[in-house]
């Protein structure tokens, strides 16, 4: 008998403005307990919300990226419950009628292109923190954090398995920082996820009973969450048991779930409209010119970098693989698109590119754990880079070598270091990590000089080489005259021995040919 | 002097036959001579006042004129005032220092106006007689044994006593209206939004609205052109162009047509509160109105509607007062729950905790269709009622009140009596229209009576423009009690 889990995500991401929902107060990250909190953050007797108006903008901002409606009209309200880091004793919400309605994701596991749902997005404001350590058996409340602006992202339970929740997750955290309405940083909370998981026998209808999973703070842990959740609500009911609807929290060190609070505890939280605001009104007007705003969206630029090359179309004839993964964030296939712009039209540049894109460039940023944004090689050095290798200058293993000269390693206190301008050959090269004025090719073509990297294509020159390699190799010659075509592969070894590393290995292969032929 | 309207005063402190200075003063030793008796004033700021008392004399002395500068005025405790307590009439606020001015402070403060202190009023101005503030009860001053009603008991007793000429309150449910009547002086409550509710502590949002009071129309349209202005932190605070209410107060009262629905004469009131208010008609006739009999069918379901809206609101916006941040915290507990039950326990009085409990209750799940859906489906209908009756009519007037002041301790056991007290006030309250009371004569037992003047929104100039009239050719808000100190 098996199984399909079926998974819901409910996201809250953090709205990047520069003050809160409802006060004047910064949201900037870890200032000292209590000093980003207002007289309306920490709820003083007699004060009242006001609705920033930036948070609304990328409320819209997201809706439109996502197809869904946008309430002309919608509605705060109040959800009521006792909790210290809540001052008010409510947190302003939006319940029966949301700033977002509806709209879709596409997303892609393996070769498999999905469509999830969305319920819906509304606005929040976040409650403050409450620290129990350090204490000594008192909690300190920090209400730096209360009302940070939410927007809580709501999914229909379309994904089926993990996999599909983690595709979900990541394809709207990529979405939110594209659009620039969330910095996407999960560590600091700007990004959280809860799950609702399910499991029913494949080909019911019906949905079964849910558990909220809570504190999903990575991807991994999500995967992970979701996994032992259906595997527990599997096992369970193939012992005869029953699910029971409850939320539960993830403990990533013992890799399980725990209840934290069954349906039956649930409050009443007796949400009413909140009379201090009026209802959200969103005029055409204003939609239009969100609309008019919005960047060129993930799913239509992996579309256009897909389509086949034509002459200042910026469409790169990419595979599916290459364009999602050049798509992965706005800098990501800003790179990229600097790179071709700057390297020359047609299909055979947007691969090299996008091949030393999401390979070296992809493995350097990972080894000195920077983002692209932040990369040492800019696309104007790469592309310089690649046209060495186009006019055979470098060979493909060469061109790597100058590539890790040009990655300015970062230095020992850590990621996002200028350049020093100490180092011998790099002192040219860390500044082309520079965006600037400066003529990278210079740098590039210098380090090829300074390290004597300058590719043998000299036909002459080769063919003396491997004049020198059959003279000196009789017996392999031999072998492969008798039919082993192995053997030919340690000539050219021997022939690029000879030189270094420095020989156009075409060149030696078409050369050794000819030559074994003739001999 | 103390007996001296504000425009009275106002042109003595401009003629420099009286300062400021000796003005305050005056004010200040009546407070001391008659706060025993009366119970009005929680907290007076002597050496405060006097201060800037002295810097309005400075003003006028530097040229400046204005028709508040210098004049005495005390707030209702449930505004917050910057250095000075703000109880709201609750222990749980006993010792609450405001660490800022509400709006409508501010900007008294900025006309130049001295605050002399702060009111005693109903605990978060939850109350019809002002009986149920922590501080005690407030006396009436046409008669110690009465009440000076509520919720803004303590202001209207202030400036019936003569203990200051101006005075702020708060109106959710006829808390300026019904103590202004009870008291014999003039309270309005203006349009919602005219006056920002920023720092005035909230009881139930959707309703609240700050006022003043005064002895005469006159003085209230100074108070109010004061106290009205747009706020930007207070997102129901309306943006309108700034109006003078004194400009327009002789304007003849030919063609004015006053609204009696006969919901407000017929049966339960008073008849010696009926009559008063037929006389004050056939006054206004005389000047030249004319009646038009009138019908506000869902009126008398505003008291039910009120109790549903108000609590719910209530019980929402009272919970910030959890011990945590600010406020009473009991002094032993055994974990977070207790913590809580004790403070607002200890906290929050009788008449706080049944509305918390109401209010509680009708948002409850299952219940929220039934009772505040309901409620505000029936507010719109109350709305729509005086939409039709102002096509009919440009005032409504009727009683503020259906008894006068009643007897301390008379209705504390009978909520739902002591609630139907306010049965005509609270109407305005639902729509957000504006509404005055002032005084119309005395029963045989010389309790003032009020007569409520209700306008259409922003009818604020024309509601003084015929209370001011109205008190050209009558001297009832001339009246003063006995036996107040010399």
């Amino acid at each position: 008998m098996s199984w399909e889990i079926v998974v819901g995500l409910e996201t809250h991401a953090q709205l990047s403005t520069a003050s809160k929902i409802f006060s004047a107060a910064s949201t900037a990250f870890g200032a000292a307990p209590n000093t980003q909190a207002s007289a309306v953050d920490i709820a003083l007797p007699g004060v009242l919300p006001v609705l920033n108006e930036g948070a609304v903008e990328r409320a819209i901002r997201f809706g439109l990226a996502v197809g869904a409606t946008i309430s002309r009209r919608s509605v705060f309200a109040r959800k009521n419950y006792f909790y210290p880091d809540l001052p008010k004793g409510y947190q302003i919400s939006q319940y029966e009628i949301p700033v977002v309605q509806g709209g879709s994701l596409t997303i892609r596991v393996g070769d498999t292109e999905k469509t999830v749902r969305l319920t819906r997005a509304h606005l929040e404001e976040d409650a403050g923190k409450s620290l129990h350590e350090d204490f000594h058996g008192m909690t300190g409340i920090d209400l730096n954090r209360a009302g940070t602006p939410l927007l809580e992202i709501v999914s229909e339970p379309d994904m089926r398995g993990s996999e599909e929740a983690v595709a979900y997750a990541r394809k709207l955290h990529t979405l939110v920082q594209w659009i620039g309405i969330c910095d996407g940083n999960m560590q600091e909370g700007s990004f959280r996820c809860d799950a609702n998981v399910s499991v029913r026998r494949v080909g019911d209808t019906k949905l079964g009973t849910r558990c909220e999973i809570k504190n999903l703070n990575s991807f991994r842990f999500m995967q992970q969450a979701i996994e032992f959740e259906a595997r527990r609500q599997i096992e369970a009911i193939e012992d005869g048991r029953s699910i029971v609807q409850e939320t539960r929290l993830y403990d990533p060190d013992r890799n399980e779930t725990r209840p934290m609070r069954s349906k039956e505890d649930a409050q009443d939280y007796r949400y009413f409209p909140d009379p201090d605001l009026p209802p959200l009104s969103i005029s055409d007007a204003w939609v239009e010119r969100v609309r008019g705003a919005l960047p060129e969206l993930p799913e239509a630029m992996h579309a256009r970098f897909q389509k086949p090359c034509a002459a200042d179309s910026r469409q790169y004839g990419l595979s599916a693989y290459e364009a999602a993964a050049l798509t992965a964030s706005r800098e990501h296939a800003a790179y990229f698109e600097d790179t071709v712009a700057a390297l020359g039209a047609g299909v055979k540049y947007a691969k090299m590119a996008a091949s030393w894109i999401i390979g070296e460039v992809s493995a350097a940023l990972n080894r000195s754990d920077l983002h692209i944004a932040d990369a040492p090689v800019s696309p104007a050095t790469l592309a310089t880079l690649l046209k060495r290798i186009d006019d055979g200058t470098l060979s493909g293993k060469m061109a790597k070598d100058v590539f890790d000269t040009l990655w300015q390693p970062p230095s020992a206190d850590g990621r996002r270091t200028k350049p020093s301008t100490s180092s011998t050959a790099g002192g040219e090269v860390a500044l082309s990590g520079q965006i600037g004025s400066f003529t990278t090719s210079m740098t590039v073509d210098q380090i090829i000089e300074a390290k004597g990297l300058r590719q043998i294509s000299d036909t002459s020159a080769i063919e003396a080489v491997v004049d020198q390699v059959i003279a000196a190799n009789p017996a392999i010659v031999a072998e492969f005259k008798s039919g082993k075509e192995k053997a030919f592969n340690s000539l050219v070894g021997q022939a690029m021995k000879a030189t270094r590393g420095k020989a156009n290995p075409g060149q030696v292969n078409t050369i050794l040919r000819e030559k074994l032929a003739k001999s | 002097m103390l007996d001296s309207t504000i425009a009275e005063l106002s042109a003595a402190l401009t003629a420099r036959s009286l300062s400021s200075v000796e003005l305050t003063s005056a004010v200040l030793d009546r407070i001391d001579a008659e706060n025993p008796r009366l119970n009005a004033f929680l907290t007076v700021e002597r050496e405060a006042a006097l201060e800037q008392a002295k810097a309005a004399d400075a003003r006028r002395a530097a040229g400046e004129n204005g028709p508040l500068l210098g004049i005495p005025v005390a707030h209702k405790d449930i505004l917050m005032t910057a250095g000075v307590r703000t109880t709201c009439g609750s222990r749980m606020l006993a010792n609450f220092v405001a660490p800022y001015d509400a709006h409508v402070v501010a900007r008294m403060a900025a006309a130049g106006m001295v605050m002399v202190g702060k009111t005693n009023m109903d605990e978060f101005a939850m109350g019809s007689s002002n009986e149920t503030s922590h501080f005690g009860p407030v006396m009436n001053p046409w008669d110690v044994e009465r009440v000076p009603g509520g919720s803004s008991g303590g202001s209207a007793a202030a400036v019936a006593a003569r203990m200051v000429p101006a005075a702020t309150g708060t109106d959710t449910g006829g808390s300026i209206r019904q103590p202004a009547a009870f008291s014999g002086i003039c309270g309005l409550k203006p349009t919602y939004g005219v006056c920002s509710r920023y720092g005035l502590v909230a009881f139930a949002s959707s309703l609240d609205q700050a006022g003043p009071f005064a002895r005469t129309a006159e003085d209230c349209a100074l108070l109010l052109s004061a106290m009205a202005g747009h706020d930007a932190r207070d997102s129901t605070s309306l943006d309108r162009a700034a109006e003078d209410y004194s400009g327009d107060l002789e304007r003849p009262l030919k063609g004015l047509r006053i609204g009696v629905p006969h919901e407000y004469v017929s049966q339960g009131i008073d008849d010696e509160v009926t009559r008063r208010i037929y006389e004050a008609l056939e006054a206004l006739l005389r000047l030249g109105a004319t009646r038009v009999d009138i019908s506000l069918p869902n009126v008398k379901l505003s008291v039910p509607v009120y109790y549903v809206i108000a609590p719910a609101e209530a019980s929402s916006n009272l919970s910030r007062f959890d011990g945590v941040r600010y406020g009473h915290r009991a002094e032993s507990y055994t974990d977070l729950n207790d913590m809580y039950q004790k403070s607002r326990a200890e906290g929050f009085g009788g008449e706080v905790k049944r509305r918390i409990l109401t209010g509680t209750y009708v948002l409850s799940h299952g219940y929220y269709d039934a009772y505040y859906l309901k409620a505000q489906q029936v507010r719109r209908l109350i709305a729509e009622d005086f939409k039709r009756a102002y096509e009919q009519c440009d005032l409504i007037m009727g009683p503020t009140a259906p008894t006068t002041a009643f007897r301390i301790g008379e209705n504390v056991n009978d909520p739902v009596k002591m609630y139907l007290n306010d049965i005509f006030t609270i109407a305005a309250n639902l729509t957000g229209g504006p509404a005055m009371s002032i005084p119309c004569g005395f029963d045989a037992d010389g309790m003032p009576v009020g007569l409520q003047i209700q306008g259409n929104y922003f009818q604020e100039a024309r509601i003084l423009n015929v209370a001011h009239c109205y008190q050209q050719v009558t001297d009832w808000h001339r009246r003063s009690p006995q036996g107040l100190a010399s």
